[in-house]
């Protein structure tokens, strides 16, 4: 098949560089931008990062669906309505999904692979997780990593020192595979 | 609640429809890239640029080109000087709702001759253009955890996979059919002859996504113009009318939600077949052009579109039916995956080619059967939103 | 089906210069939830949902992601304008003219305090290559702009001055204003100059707020319980470059308040407009905004400042809100805030703010807006 049977028929416009031309040229402007934000972290997640700098994770409940959601806010986004009844959730949950990554956000090479996984946490309402690692597993490959780690597999929180931690989601290191429920 | 169902008080058509070469890195401006598909477009449409009286822009994160208000920044690119202007915004999704947001400065009343313009210039950002997504996560639960895009997809990815038991190799096939159907269009930048072998041997970045499975970085842009009903039929005997549009936005918890089907892209859908009449989309919709970034996501939409079954799009996919000579052809451009992505000029790409598809002038890339009715797609932010057009010839 | 648009309901977070205690998120409830109480209706009862935003004011890429949630909009028609309020407005106005939607919210909000080096993001608004001065304050563009029009239009820097006085004292009438303060023209003259002409003082200060209104059909407007009609929107972009522009005058509100006039079918604004809120990002704005919209005629402004002729109590009151210089610069949510305060006025619920016969006219104020980067 040959492309210029195709439309559009005028021919199309656009001058691409190659690698070498692209970091040799010369007529570019860098500009390293120096921005810096200090974000409001608001009601809710202050008492969610509050509760980690303590070793618990909160969850809060909305009295009208009954949903019990984590991370915490301050309203319910369904109802609409204020939400405040919080509740302490257990520091297990289970691995809704997760992936195994082998490079940077610029595409280098990682050796040690990361393992990012959406964990529902326990006590909370169905398909209810976040972000966050699992570790404690040995081995780098994808075989090696995969038999240690499925989706639906129990977790569970393993922590910073109290004396480290500093009300941050990093306070919890990673989720760890566990063989069976508290 | 939730959807809409009210029938729009007047009929916009697109008249005219302009790309660009897609490039991993371009010599050319954003604005000259604007600029060559605007005018592009104008020519197809007859018009000139002092015949417009309003102008939509699209272009995804100002982080790409590292400046604030990138918008105002492209408009004499987009021929908007002096003009009402506008840039919406759904992030991934921009490029489809484009129009849509074109559709309603001409379906106001407002406006009779509207030119719709998307642009993206990636490889601006330095050292890699991902870095313009690090900042998309949420600034004080996610992103100390360090995620980069990849995590979300293959996140995703590997959620879909598990709640139907889908293989890669069921994935890898979308790579394999649009790349290969990029062959046939002059845009392409990734156009590619492959097996499904050659996509998986591909390293892995973020199991289960190999890297041919991931939509290239790109520079291009897009256009169209778009007409009321007396302007359309004055100016063309070929109108391509947009029948319905649709568009809805998730929670952005992410972590709360169903990943193995896009509830987003179904809400999408069904306003706008209800729009357009459309009440077996299966049946009354001749050509696709889903959004493709990731293999894996063709698959996703077209669920989520009702134009499959839930987990068994990859079924359809081995069979044929999406094909360009199958059933329900879907992205027969190429997509994302075989002409590239520059972000919104890559779901007004999908616009460009249905257009071509239905006035029959798509040449080595028509499919057969004369195709009344296409719908275009687009999705983005936390994976998150869907938009919707449905074009037809009537 | 009708053309016609009202704003039914608008909801606003009082402006201050810091907020601690909420979230962005909080915040766009609060507004919300006060909106649609304002209106009668629920969030469900909303059809579709305009967001405007901007990435770098929020340090977040793709920041419409965030917006659905506090809008009660999960899983609904939302989309975001990456501009000015009102052209979110005009998103809303066209959404209902096509007759798909009944009701509209638009939503903006702004947390200046959490931007540390805001000149750094302003810089970033000029073109990368031929207009960044690195080391130079960004305001330097209003400088420029402020001594061509004091030159064309031989303005003296006094009414330029007597704008600050203003609007300042304006907002001490309005509860959601941050910087109500009663200066003298002398106080503001002493501040430092930041770019010659331009003062420190005759620089809006920034605040943190959150704002949302609801547009309506005809036919939905009629169930609410008090409708402002829009008779007119108008917005458009002058050149991007900055050496392209015509300095002295505001070239695109000329452009944007001809569209909205003609929309209302005004033809006479100085005479049919009895009341307006323009942009007074920079306290010269305020003259040379007055003067595009043909509220006054040109190189006029000055003179009628001095005189008392745009105070609350003037022959025609401007910024009876505070305007930017008394409640606050809040970015993209600006011209919400004013249109909410435009609302108050014509519904007459100004309260101490309120202006005269505002209730007895149905126009809305000369939609004119900023259409550049710095503005």
């Amino acid at each position: 098949m040959d492309p210029r049977q195709a439309p559009p028929y005028v021919p199309l416009r656009g001058h691409p560089l190659t690698d070498d031309e692209f970091r040799e040229r010369e007529a570019s402007t860098a500009w390293a931008p120096r921005l810096e934000y200090a974000w409001d972290a608001g009601i809710a997640i202050s008492r969610f990062l509050e509760g980690l700098g303590q070793g618990a994770i909160y969850g809060v409940r909305c009295r009208r669906c009954g949903r019990t959601v984590t991370p915490p806010r301050a309203f319910c986004e369904l109802d609409f309505k204020p939400m405040d009844e919080w509740v302490k959730l257990p520091e297990t949950g289970t691995i809704n999904t997760f992936s195994i990554c082998y490079v940077t956000w610029d595409m280098k090479p990682l050796r040690v692979p990361q393992i990012p996984a959406v964990i529902e946490i326990d006590g909370t309402s169905p398909r209810v997780g976040f972000l966050h690692l699992v570790g404690g597993v040995r081995g780098r490959t994808v075989d090696q990593i995969r038999r240690q780690v499925r989706v639906g597999m129990p977790v569970r929180a393993v922590w910073k020192p109290p004396a480290k931690r500093e009300g941050a989601i990093t306070d919890i290191l990673y989720f760890a595979p566990v063989r069976k429920r508290a | 609640m939730s959807l809409i169902r009210r029938k729009p008080q007047r009929r916009v058509a697109i008249i005219g429809a302009g790309l660009s070469l897609f490039m991993r890195r371009a010599l050319d401006t954003g604005k000259e890239l604007s600029y060559y598909a605007a005018s592009q477009a104008l020519d197809a449409a007859g018009v000139r640029r002092k015949d417009i009286q309003a102008v939509v822009m699209a272009t995804a994160p100002d982080a790409f080109d590292g400046v604030h208000m990138k918008g105002e920044w492209l408009l004499d690119g987009a021929g908007g000087v002096g003009k009402p202007y506008l840039r919406a915004y759904v992030g991934g999704g921009s490029g489809v709702f484009s129009i849509i947001s074109g559709w309603m400065m001409v379906a106001s009343g407002l406006f009779d001759l509207v030119l719709v313009v998307a642009e993206e210039k990636m490889s601006s950002c330095q050292p890699h253009p991902q870095g313009a997504f690090l900042t998309i996560f949420d600034h004080i639960i996610e992103r100390p955890l360090g995620p980069n895009l990849l995590w979300i997809f293959s996140l995703e990815q590997q959620r879909y996979m598990a709640a139907y038991g889908i293989q890669n190799e069921d994935i890898a096939l979308v790579s394999v059919k649009n790349k290969h159907n990029a062959l046939a269009h002059p845009a392409a930048q990734v156009a590619a002859q492959l097996t499904v072998k050659d996509v998986l041997d591909s390293e892995v970045v973020a199991w289960p996504v190999h890297r041919l499975m991931v939509s290239p970085i790109s520079d291009g842009a897009a256009a169209v113009v778009l007409a009321s009903e007396h302007v359309a039929q004055r100016l063309t005997d070929h109108p391509i009318w947009i029948q319905g549009v649709g568009w809805c936005l998730d929670t952005s918890y992410w972590g709360n939600r169903d990943l193995a089907y896009p509830r987003y892209v179904e809400q999408a859908a069904r306003m706008a077949y209800e729009m357009a009449g459309i009440t077996e989309p299966r049946r009354q919709i001749h050509v696709a052009e889903p959004y493709d970034p990731f293999a894996y996501k063709e698959l996703h939409h077209l669920e989520g579109l009702q134009l499959a079954d839930r987990g068994k799009a990859p079924d359809d996919l081995a069979g044929g039916r999406f094909d360009r000579g199958g059933e329900l052809p879907t992205c027969p451009s190429g997509g994302l995956m075989g002409v590239g992505n520059p972000i919104a000029a890559a779901g007004l790409m999908k616009i460009c080619e249905l257009f071509w598809q239905l006035r029959g002038e798509a040449g080595a890339r028509q499919v057969p059967g004369n195709p009344e009715r296409g719908l275009a797609q687009a999705w983005g932010d936390l994976m998150q939103v869907g938009t919707v057009a449905v074009l037809g010839v009537r | 089906m009708s053309d016609r648009v009202a704003v039914v309901g608008a909801g606003e977070v009082p402006l201050r210069p810091l907020s601690p205690r909420q979230s962005y998120r909080e915040m766009g409830f609060e507004a919300a939830t006060r909106a649609y109480d304002d209106a009668g209706v629920t969030h469900q009862d909303i059809d579709s949902f305009v967001s405007v935003c901007e990435d770098f004011h929020e340090g977040t890429s793709i920041t419409d992601e965030y917006t659905p949630d506090q809008l009660g909009a999960v899983l609904r028609p939302v989309h975001t304008v990456a501009g000015d309020g009102l052209q979110g407005v005009a998103a809303a106005v066209m959404l209902i003219r096509t007759g798909i939607a009944d009701l509209v919210a638009v939503e903006a909000h702004c947390k200046t305090s959490n931007i540390l080096a805001h000149e750094q993001v302003l810089t970033m608004a000029l073109d990368p290559s031929y207009e960044r001065l690195p080391g130079i304050t960004p305001h330097f563009v209003a400088g420029m702009e402020m001594r061509r029009y004091l030159h064309e239009t031989g303005a003296p820097e006094d009414a330029v001055a007597m704008v600050v006085v203003k609007n300042r004292r304006h907002a001490l009438s309005n509860p959601v204003a941050a910087y109500g303060e009663v200066l003298s023209p002398d106080d503001v003259l002493a501040s430092a100059a930041v770019c010659a002409p331009l003062r420190e003082r005759e620089i809006s200060p920034p605040a943190d707020g959150a704002v949302v209104l609801v547009l309506a059909s005809e036919e939905a407007a009629r169930r609410t319980p008090k409708p402002v009609w829009i008779r007119g929107v108008g917005w458009a972009s002058d050149s991007p470059w900055l050496a392209a522009r015509s300095w002295g005058q505001a070239s695109y509100a000329s452009l944007a308040t001809q569209m909205a006039y003609q929309m209302a079918g005004i033809a006479k604004p100085d005479q049919e407009i009895r009341f307006a809120e323009v942009d007074d990002t920079y306290a010269y704005k305020e003259l040379q905004h007055l003067e595009a919209a043909q509220l006054i005629p040109r190189a006029d402004a000055a003179r009628i400042v001095l005189e008392g002729g745009t105070r609350r109590g003037g022959r025609l009151p401007v910024n009876s809100s505070g305007g930017s210089l008394g409640m606050g610069y809040c970015f993209d949510a600006t011209a919400l805030y004013r249109t909410a305060a435009a609302v108050r006025q014509i519904r007459g619920e100004a309260g101490r703010a309120q202006v005269e016969r505002a209730a007895t006219t149905g126009t809305q104020r000369g939609l004119n807006q900023i259409e550049d980067c710095e503005l």
